[in-house]
Parts: C-alpha cells; structure tokens; sequence
C-alpha cells in the first residue's frame, strides 16, 4: 500500500504540471480571447489591467473585420504553405526511399547527407536560405559558373500572388473540398465494404456540397470583395521547408518499405505483375499508414510555423505571414494580447481537427488488437 | 540505363542538400569586403578565418546560454520521464490510462495557444528573462513525449523482475533502483538525444520568455541574420557554431537520433 501512494506522489507533480501549463493555460487563453485586453491604451500601461468581455468579438473581427486584412492573408499563405510543403516532403522523401531501396553504392552516405537537415534548427535552415535567396546572388548567380547568364527570380521579395480569389468565396470553397473529401471517403468505404461508413459519408458530403451550391455562394463576410491568393514570396519558404524535412519522410517510407515481406513482393512477381503494378497494387497500398503518419506529423509542423519565416524574411514581412507570425506580432510587439490569444485558439482548433480523428483511429486499432 | 537515371538522381538531390552547406563555408570564410553577391560562389582567397573568432565572440555568452539550457533542461526531463514511466509502466492505479491520456495531449498542442498565459505565469514567478525560467518551461512542456518513451521502453521489462525483487523486499524506490535502473540505458539515451536536440533548436519559447543576457543562441543568431546592415560573414559563422553541437549528435549517435526521431514521430 505505501509504495501504491509513493508511486501516485512521484507521478502527481507531472499531472500538476500539466495540468496548469496545459489545461489552465488553453482556458485562460480562451478567456483572455473573449475579452478587449489591447484595445484600450490604458490597458498597455497598468500592472493589473483591467479586462472586459467581450465574447467572440476579436474572432468576429479576425474573419470580417476592416483592419484585419493582414491576418486573412496569413491564413491563405498557411493553406498554400502547408498544401505545397506536405506535397514536397511526401514526395521527394518517398522518391528518395525508393531510390536508395535499390542499394545504390554509397547509399549510408547519401542517406546521411539527405537526413542532416534533421538536425537543425529552423533559425539556422532559414538563415542560410535567406542568403541563399537574395535576389543577386546565391541560387540566382549559380548558372554564372557555367557561363550562363544569371536567373532573374525575386524569390522572397516579390509581392505577386497568383490564384487570386474573393475572401467571400472562402466558405464556398471550404465546403465544396470537405465535401468532396467526404464524398471520397464514402466511395472508399462502399469498396471495403462498409456500408454505415459509406452513408455517413454519402450525408456529410451531400449536404455540405447541397449548402456551398446554394446558400454557400452567396454567403457575404465582407461588404466588399477582397482578393486573396498564393503570395509567390511563400516558393522560397517551401524550399527550405522541404530541404529540412524531406529527409524525415524519407526516414519513414525507408523504415516502411523495409517492412515490406520479400515473399508478398515476389509473389506479385510470380503472378506477372509489372513494375507500375507492383507499387500501384503493393508498395503504395502498404505505405498507406506511413504516409497518413507523415501527413499528420508535417501538418503540425506547418499549422503552426514560426521559427523558419521569422529567420527567413522577420515578423514585419506580410508577403510571407502565417497566422503564428501574425499572433507574435500582435501580442508581443502590439500589446494586442486579446486578439494574439483568439489566434492561439484558431490554431488550437486547426491542430485538433488534424490530430484527434487521428489519434481516435489510432486508438480504435489498439483495441481492437 | 535505369541504373544511371538513378545516380544522376542521386547526385542531383545531393547538391540540393550540400550547396547549401557549401555556400555557408564559403561566406563564412571570406573577408566582409570580398563578400560581393555576383562572386558568392567564389572559393576565399585567401582564407579568412576571423569571421570564427568574431562570431565566436559575439556569441560566446549565447552558445553558454544554450550549452546551459539544454543540458539542465535535458537531465532534469529525463530523470522525470523516468519515474513518470516506471510508474504508469508498473505501478498503474485505476484511472492512469486516462491521466497518461490527458497528459499526451500536452505533445500536440501548438504552443501559441498557450504562449500569452506562459508569458504572464513565468513573469508573474519572477523568472522572465531567466534561463531558468525557460528549463522550466522544457521541462513541463517535454513531459508527455519523455513519459512516453520510457512508458513504452519499460513496459518491455518483464513483470516478474519486478515482483522477484519485492519477494526480495525491495520498496517503490528500491526496485527502480536496482531493477530498473540498471536496465534503463538505452532509454536514457534516446530521450537525452531527442531533448536535448530539441530545446537546444527551439526558438518559440526562447525569443518570448528570455532577455538579451539570456538569450540562446538561436534567438541571437535570427536577430543578427535579421539586421539589415550585416555582413554575411558573421550569420554564416553563426549559423555553423548554432549547428555544431547538434550535428554532432546526429554524427556520432545518428543511429539513436534516428530512433528518438521515430519515436518522436507523432510529435511535431
């Protein structure tokens, strides 16, 4: 019985601890996000400030507010960000599993050089591509070696966006991708075979297209238009992004494809399968989990980036914003601690919309093991 | 055929990783005046190796700073981590499923949602702009992923080495001690590795929560890359003593980098 208590008393500071940094600080987040803390100037000033509430009004403005066009812009870059970065990664790690899965000469070398990155921090990944980026030098002058004229590309520096799209459409599209994501999911669950699933789907994916084609279009979050887009400043982030973390997946699919059995591969063989058959029907389908894991691990990297854009292009460089930039800016360089928090807490919410479908599924597998 | 399609890939994507190492020795090898954006792939001639003496005197106090943080905070979360998953691994009380649950939520919370109350708790305890603050703040913040691991890594342990020793007459703290203990190497390693990597890379924490005295050099080396005026060899001098340690972690230990990293995956 004393080593019963003794073993609650040795893990019970932990519980404390995560108790207030983790849980008391999302609620008292969340309090301070309903509240007008920033907004009045005598706020800034006092030791003990004092704060009234103010409900959903910071979020309100946030998403429709005149002044904060800033942070609408710092959402789309994040879409784009995480979209291009995720499909980076994903891909050239995969590339480079398969390519060093085939035993070139060399290959601990190069799966050293492709995985080093790891292990650094982003402040130093992003120092040294924004050097690597400046618009005179770096990549741009490397064809002069060659005796070629050099590349013109602004890289960081421009403040060109490309698919442009009113801010007002934001619900529709966001509708009309869920949904056909939904109507996806239900197409595979009536090719497994489960039918409860697949109505679920069928619903969630019809209404939500039914809403964005109908009312959806005319939703109005601003009496004007305002054009957003992909900010072309963002090519040289995902760059970076992808020189660090490509090796990480690449980690991962190796991990993966050396789990792989030799037989399920040679029996694919036997039976006549060509090579595109081989990974269509037997590579891809059981890297299937890996990827999902990558996806999940990349997406939290990217909800909430921060290090490698302040090391890149510094907080006061709206082409190339992110919502946890913005949040910085807002709280710790504008004394706008109310309207930082109700950023902290949209990101919260993005993190669990990501993770928790995740970790439940993980989760629902573990039992049923 | 298919055999040279795949080297030329090889070395293609292995010059997308190395240039840029190539380019920050070259930068940081040259003197401040010769450093001219049209010649930045030009070897140094001649070599000019005091950029590392300057750079290593400015950054000196922070490189202290971060060699101070990581390791506090390193041992501390591991010695933590250790009880915490011989707890939870051996002695489960009704309901620690659920806590060690709760407590893993902890690991995929991004922290701006929490970094405005952390600000004002760290000030409100007097620690703002302490180092010490800031191991504070690794050390909570790292229990769910340290947990974890030893969870994991002593549930491998079998039981009835723990029930000998209490035959035996070993208490709580006996059979961690010398059951446990004694078995836990690998572990420690994996855990030392994945934090000390971790917080000696962090940067969100740090540029909140410390004053220029107590600056890690991560945060000193963003505000130096972020000044207009500079010359680019001291950032790039910088940037190679803020990686040094690190690297060499992933050098010398790569192989139990790589299996914090894998453990480590589903976190961020």
């Amino acid at each position: 019985m004393r080593d019963r208590i003794a073993a609650f008393l040795v893990l019970l500071p932990s519980l404390v601890a995560v108790g207030i940094f983790v849980y008391g600080f999302i609620g008292q987040n969340l309090w301070v996000s309903m509240t007008d803390w920033g907004k009045d100037p005598a706020q800034a000033l006092a030791l003990h400030p004092q704060l009234r509430f103010l409900g959903l009004e910071n979020y309100r403005e946030l998403f429709t507010g005149f002044v904060d066009v800033r942070f609408r812009q710092s959402v789309v870059n994040l879409i784009f960000f995480t979209v291009f970065f995720m499909a980076g990664s994903l891909g050239l790690g995969l590339l480079l599993a398969l390519a060093l899965e085939r035993a070139p000469k060399g290959e601990s070398f190069f799966r050293t050089v492709f995985l080093f990155p790891m292990a650094l921090s982003f402040v130093v990944t992003g120092t040294i591509w924004r050097w690597l980026l400046q618009p005179q030098g770096g990549v741009n002058v490397l064809p002069n070696l060659f005796g070629l004229p050099p590349l013109r590309l602004p890289w960081l520096t421009t403040r060109e966006q490309v698919l442009v799209f009113d801010w007002n459409q934001l619900p529709f599209y966001t509708a009309l991708v869920v949904g056909l994501a939904f109507l996806y999911l239900a197409w595979r669950a009536y090719r497994e075979g489960e039918r409860r699933r697949m109505s679920w789907g069928l619903v969630s994916g019809g209404v939500l297209l039914l809403w964005a084609l109908t009312l959806g279009q005319r939703v109005q979050l601003l009496p004007y238009p305002e054009p957003h887009g992909f900010s072309l400043a963002l090519i040289g982030v995902i760059l970076a992004s992808i020189w660090q973390m490509s090796g990480y997946t690449m980690a991962l699919y190796l991990a993966g494809l050396r789990g792989i059995p030799v037989e399920v591969i040679e029996a694919a063989k036997v039976d006549g399968a060509s090579e595109w058959q081989l990974f269509r029907r037997v590579v891809f389908p059981m890297l299937a989990p890996i990827t999902l894991a990558a996806m999940i691990v990349l997406g939290h990297i990217a909800l909430k980036i921060f290090d490698l854009i302040f090391a890149m292009a510094g907080l006061d460089y709206a082409p190339t914003d992110v919502p946890a930039i913005y949040m910085y800016l807002l709280a710790f360089r504008g004394n706008q601690f109310a309207k930082g928090a109700a950023i902290g807490i949209l990101l919260l919410l993005l993190v669990a919309v990501v993770v928790i479908p995740y970790l439940a599924s993980q989760l629902r597998k573990e039992v049923r093991r | 055929m298919g055999r040279v399609l795949l080297y030329a890939f090889l070395v293609l994507v292995t010059l997308f990783f190395l240039l840029p190492v190539y380019l920050v020795l070259l930068t940081a090898l040259k003197e401040p005046a010769k450093i001219t954006l049209d010649a930045v792939w030009r070897w140094p001639d001649p070599v000019y190796w005091e950029s590392f003496r300057i750079a290593w005197e400015a950054f000196r106090p922070k490189f202290q700073n971060s060699l101070v943080l990581a390791t506090s905070a390193t041992l501390l979360s591991a010695l933590v981590g250790a009880l915490n998953g011989y707890v939870l691994a051996k002695w489960p009380f009704r309901g620690s499923n659920l806590l060690f649950a709760l407590m893993l939520f902890g690991m995929f919370i991004p922290y701006q949602s929490i970094l405005i109350p952390l600000f004002q708790f760290v000030k409100a305890i007097g620690l703002y702009g302490s180092l010490w603050g800031l191991v504070l703040v690794h050390v909570v913040y790292g229990i769910p992923i340290v947990t974890l691991i030893f969870k994991n890594y002593y549930s491998e342990i079998p039981d009835e080495l723990v029930e000998a020793a209490r035959i035996d007459g070993a208490g709580f703290f006996g059979v961690f001690r010398h059951v446990i203990l004694p078995l836990s190497a690998p572990a420690f390693v994996v855990v030392a590795i994945w934090q000390f990597t971790q917080i000696w890379n962090e940067f969100l924490f740090a540029v909140t929560l410390t004053r220029p005295e107590s600056q890690p050099i991560t945060v000193a080396l963003a505000q130096l890359a972020g000044g207009e005026a500079v010359k680019w060899n001291l950032p790039m001098a910088g940037a190679i003593l803020a990686a040094l340690p690190t690297l060499l972690v992933y050098i010398f230990l790569g192989r139990y980098f790589l299996r914090g990293l894998l453990a480590g995956s589903v976190k961020g």
